[in-house]
């Protein structure tokens, strides 16, 4: 056929050179005048550039259909001369050979490479616990996908189709079949006791005492924070009571209220037991903190608690990390709107005394604003916060 | 419409390009309205394809923004309108190009493209029947699937968007038709659609079963059926109980979102405005989408599985290793699908020990995973291997399946979940052990099955091509994101450029999205393969691979009731591959015991005394003749 002529020629090959001369000269063109260029070239399509890559797609399908003759006109010839002809079998018996020593390799460069930019160390208690069951996971289904993907690979190359051989008739074998289903329930169970203690002595923690209690409420899209005062309760709260100065809605019907505060940022002591109490305001948001291993949707109409221990200050980690400007963060981790990508808050653990004064700088929830909406008279609470501070000073 | 009846064709007069048939067929009544199950078949297959090919190209656009966060495509706006302002993709359009590839995807491709498919193709023919039960409800369910993707595409052209609450809509986003623009008409579009489409899936299911149960041909008794059948008849046991909840799930958001009923909302005040809504629990409708959810993931993987162990028989030339165990895993697998998918909800604040509870059941299903891998392997070796595209695919769905059904078995431990949920190792996860490993299932079928829906061979070379391309680029697309998952990168993210601590994953996700590019340009060599075989591929043998199963003793011209004459009674199981002392190695159903006396074993009678007295017989003659000389 003329076309596997012209498709062999060298007339084509240097066509093809430069045709991707004048291409790449063609998308610099374009590029540099749009750099320089003023921003009204940005909405202009650059149809040759698209034209250039359709092009280019066209000229690597046509390389692949030359391949493709040139792969018969080879094998033709081979049988013209009496031999067999291309043996595919063989061929891709040898790819998959190839495909598994190249896999092996990638997959170790993946878990060295992409491996070693995965979380740090936990910073909280739990976190430890939580770490330690994934290592062992880890360990145990790791070895099951390094032997079964040899063995996948391995025995294609190895049992490839030859004309001289029968594959060998073997239906079942009760006992081997009875070994691979009982090992891995073994090991499974093994994984299930094992996680199901981890996981009821993470979340099962109604009866633990000594909370630092912090509310965390999701709308669209960020974050608040409310701290108890000194009381250590903070005040409850009813949606159907929120406005725009009293936007969590909290009941200043009752005592415990008057003292919260509000905050930007959320400030944890290390070392102490706190609990987070999420809740969300318009749709499900998550209260994502990975470094801590917590995680727990703010579902509305549902408030749910968290509870757990840091034990790894911001500073401490960033010398850890040697990065200056690491910070912990709360993500949202569950889809709620075009904003959800960035709705972050910033968490800095802190030891103890840090912790009292930046306590000391927070300002009340209850605020100017919100104080003359519910009609308060200005002094009268003021009054009391300040006793229980003497009290507490005494 | 009595296309159970027998029609007795001659095979040579047929016609495949549609002229008139004798008994008074038009175009319409052939191609449009069939009521035939081959044609059906290859309806479900090309309204598959072309869905799939749909939600590849949103997925590649998605993955632009990903990739380049910060430039812009002015060709994007050319494209897409306002849905991407000044050449990049809005915010909202983002999550709605995430909706709606994952909905295409597992409902409208690996649901009805795959069971429909293959489903409507192999039961009759495998099983030894003319036609499905009721062929008039066959042809219902693929004309309310066809409306339901035609109205699940139509969102794109309403002036708010597609659905964009990801495509599991939780509500409050999806009820709230004020929280997101993708929540007003698209979400209710999104609504209508998926009714049509469970509509459809329960005609299908149901017509698939009765026709398993009641239509096999004589000698066809369960434990004779391939594994294909098998896998088919308990997905659409799983497909019946399953979708009526979705249903269910699907009607009261519909009621909240339009008649103001709470049941799943409460206590909400959006953008500052407290709406009416109180007493309803946002989390009721997480447990009625996952029941379905979770069993959902399994109507997807079992048909693959049961393409890939018959497709790894027959090119293996071994018997699948362990056909009973292959079947009870099933078979366990339908059963406790129902009954773990809390493992999805693990940090929606459920009581920590019914977390508990659904971890023990979770993990108690990746043992007849395991079974059933080990079993492939078993298969596999000391086999005699033919690299059909066709077994390329089968072994890639294996190899997907390994690789992601153990990032399962973290997921599936609450206490990992704790940091890993919603997160990008989720969707290592779900795209390697689902969307990859199902994908290669059903291209497996495509290619297996090719000559029998169209008479014709595809392209073995293209075939290769498109197998290694789209092996190799699928690996490269899923495999980092494991580790993106481990640093507690969220799914479903616009944008990594927020997070400090997620701009060293930048790079990674442009190589990603090459790579998916690659991928996503390699299935032009299966579009080009399957169109161009269609009208032009090498006309196939009756048999082009040698199998054992009933669908190759039809005529490669279709007709009306598969067999021009009886339909042919089966002997024995479908997998007598290399069977020693066979002359070929292979000996289909249709061959009875008494014509293969030298190569039967005493296992072959075991509940047949007559069979095996008579094996005994032979032997002893065979003795005693050994003797003699
Ligand atoms: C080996 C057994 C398996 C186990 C133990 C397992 C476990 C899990 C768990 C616990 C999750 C929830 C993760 C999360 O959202 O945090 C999950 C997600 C998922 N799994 Fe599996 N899985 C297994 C096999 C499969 C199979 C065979 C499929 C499908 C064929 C599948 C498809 C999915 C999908 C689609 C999701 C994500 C749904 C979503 O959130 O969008 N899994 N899996
Ligand atoms: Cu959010
Ligand atoms: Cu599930």
């Amino acid at each position: 056929m003329a076309f596997k002529k012209l498709i062999n020629s060298k007339t084509i090959l240097s066509f093809f050179a430069a045709f991707m001369l004048f291409g790449t000269n063609l998308l610099m063109a374009q590029t540099t005048p749009g750099a320089t260029g003023a921003g009204e070239d940005a909405n202009q399509v650059n149809w040759t550039g698209v034209a250039y890559y359709v092009l280019l797609f066209f000229l690597i399908c046509l390389g692949i259909a030359a391949v493709g003759k040139i792969l018969k006109i080879y094998d033709l010839s081979l049988k013209i001369q009496g031999k067999k002809g291309l043996k595919w079998n063989n061929v891709m018996g040898v790819i998959c050979l190839v495909f598994l020593l190249a896999g092996l390799y990638g997959a170790y460069w993946s878990f060295t490479v992409q491996g070693s930019m995965t979380l740090p160390e936990a910073a909280s208690v739990h976190g430890v616990k939580v770490d330690e069951m994934f290592t062992l996971t880890t360990v145990l289904t790791m070895f099951v996908f390094f032997v079964t993907q040899i063995l996948l690979f391995g025995f294609l190359f190895k049992y490839r189709h030859s004309d001289k051989r029968r594959a060998h008739f073997l239906p079942h074998d009760n006992t081997i079949e009875k070994i691979w289903t009982i090992v891995p329930a073994v090991v499974l169970t093994i994984l299930v006791v094992f996680g199901f203690f981890t996981w009821q002595s993470i979340m099962d923690t109604q009866q633990v005492k000594g909370d630092i209690n912090i509310d965390i409420t999701g709308h669209q899209f960020a974050w608040e924070l409310r701290y108890p005062g000194k009381d250590g309760k903070l005040g409850p709260k009813n949606f159907k009571l929120t406005t725009a100065s009293n936007k969590l809605g909290v009941d200043f019907t009752k005592k415990s209220s008057f003292d919260d505060l509000s905050a930007d940022t959320m400030y944890l002591p290390v070392n102490k037991a706190i609990r987070l109490n999420i809740e969300a305001q318009d749709v499900i948001h998550s209260v994502y903190m990975p470094h801590f291993r917590v995680q727990l949707n703010a579902v509305p109409g549902l408030p749910t608690f968290f509870k757990f221990t840091p034990t790894i200050t911001t500073a401490q980690m960033r010398s850890r990390l040697n990065d200056p400007t690491f910070e912990y963060l709360v993500y949202c981790n569950k889809i709620c709107g075009g904003g959800h990508y960035n709705m972050q808050k910033v968490v800095r653990v802190v030891t103890e005394a840090e912790y009292q004064t930046w306590l000391l700088h927070q300002k009340p929830y209850l605020t100017d604003g919100l104080r003359k909406e519910l009609h308060f008279a200005a002094a009268e609470p003021q009054k009391t916060v300040s006793q229980n501070r003497l009290a507490l000073n005494n | 419409m009595s296309t159970v009846a027998v029609h007795d064709h001659g095979v040579a007069h047929h016609d495949e390009h549609g002229h008139e048939h004798h008994h008074n067929e038009t175009f319409v009544s052939k191609y449009i309205f069939s009521m035939d199950h081959k044609m059906i078949g290859k309806q479900f297959l090309i309204t598959g394809i072309t869905m799939a090919v749909i939600a590849m190209i949103l997925s590649i656009l998605f993955r632009i923004q990903l990739a380049y966060p910060d430039k812009t495509f002015p060709l994007l706006t050319t494209l897409l309108g306002h849905f991407a302002p000044n050449g990049r993709i809005s915010t909202e359009f983002y999550l709605s190009l995430v909706t709606i590839h994952g909905t295409i995807m597992v409902f409208f491709v690996l649901t009805a493209g795959l069971s429909g498919t293959f489903a409507n193709l192999l039961i009759p023919l495998q099983i030894g029947a003319r036609d499905m039960a009721s062929p008039f409800m066959n042809m219902l369910s693929y004309w309310f699937f066809f409306l339901a993707s035609v109205v699940m595409l139509s969102s794109f052209f309403v002036q708010s968007g597609p659905a964009s609450g990801g495509w599991t809509i939780y509500p409050p986003l999806s009820a709230l038709p004020k929280a997101m623009p993708g929540s007003g008409e698209g979400m209710t579009l999104w609504l209508i659609s998926m009714v049509l489409f469970v509509a459809s899936s329960l005609m299908g299911g149901i017509n698939y079963v009765s026709t398993i149960l009641n239509m096999r041909t004589k000698g066809m008794d369960l434990w004779k059926m391939p594994l294909t059948i098998w896998a088919l008849f308990l997905t659409a046991v799983l497909g019946i109980l399953a979708f009526p909840v979705l249903v269910a799930g699907v009607v009261l958001l519909i009621f909240d979102r339009s008649f103001g009923t709470s049941f799943y909302l409460s206590d909400i005040v959006l953008n500052g405005v407290q709406q009416p809504y109180e007493g309803g629990s946002p989390i009721l409708f997480q447990h009625l989408f996952w029941f379905l959810g979770h069993p959902e993931v399994y109507i997807v993987i079992m048909p693959a599985m049961g393409i890939s162990s018959e497709i790894m028989s027959v090119n293996s030339r071994k018997p699948i290793f362990g056909y009973h165990a292959m079947v009870y895993s099933l078979i366990g697998i339908t059963v406790l699908s129902f009954i773990v998918w809390g493992h999805h909800m693990f940090v929606t604040g459920m009581n920590p020990f019914l977390g508990g509870v659904f971890m023990i059941t979770t993990l108690i299903i990746a043992v007849p995973s395991a079974v059933k891998t080990f079993n492939w392997l078993a298969t596999l070796w000391r086999g005699n291997i033919r690299f059909t595209p066709a077994m390329l695919f089968a072994i890639g769905m294996v190899s997907f399946f390994i690789s992601g059904g153990l990032t399962g078995i973290f997921l599936g431990n609450a206490a990992l979940d704790i940091n890993l949920h919603d997160t990008y190792f989720v969707v290592a996860h779900f795209h390697l052990v689902m969307g990859s490993a199902a994908i290669f299932g059903m291209l497996a079928g495509v290619y297996h099955w090719f000559p029998k829906m169209f008479g014709r061979l595809m392209d073995e070379k293209l075939g290769y091509l498109h197998f290694w391309l789209t092996f190799i680029g699928a690996y490269l697309v899923f495999f980092p994101m494991h580790f993106m998952g481990l640093d507690g990168v969220p799914r479903r993210y616009y944008a990594f450029t927020e997070f400090a601590s997620m701009q060293k994953w930048l790079t990674i996700n442009t190589f990603i999205t090459w790579a998916a590019i690659m991928a996503a340009l390699a299935q032009v060599a299966f579009l080009y393969n399957f169109v161009v075989s269609i009208f032009a591929g090498k006309k196939t043998t009756q048999n082009p691979w040698e199998s054992n199963t009933l669908e190759w003793t039809t005529p490669v011209e279709h007709l009306h009731g598969n067999w021009p004459g009886e339909i042919p009674t089966v002997y024995r199981w479908p997998y007598d591959y290399s069977k020693p002392g066979a002359e070929e190695d292979f000996i289909p159903q249709t061959v009875p015991f008494s014509q293969t006396m030298s190569s039967n074993l005493p296992h072959d009678f075991e509940d047949n005394p007559a069979g095996l007295a008579e094996l005994n017989r032979f032997k002893s003659t065979l003795k005693a003749e050994e003797k003699v000389k």
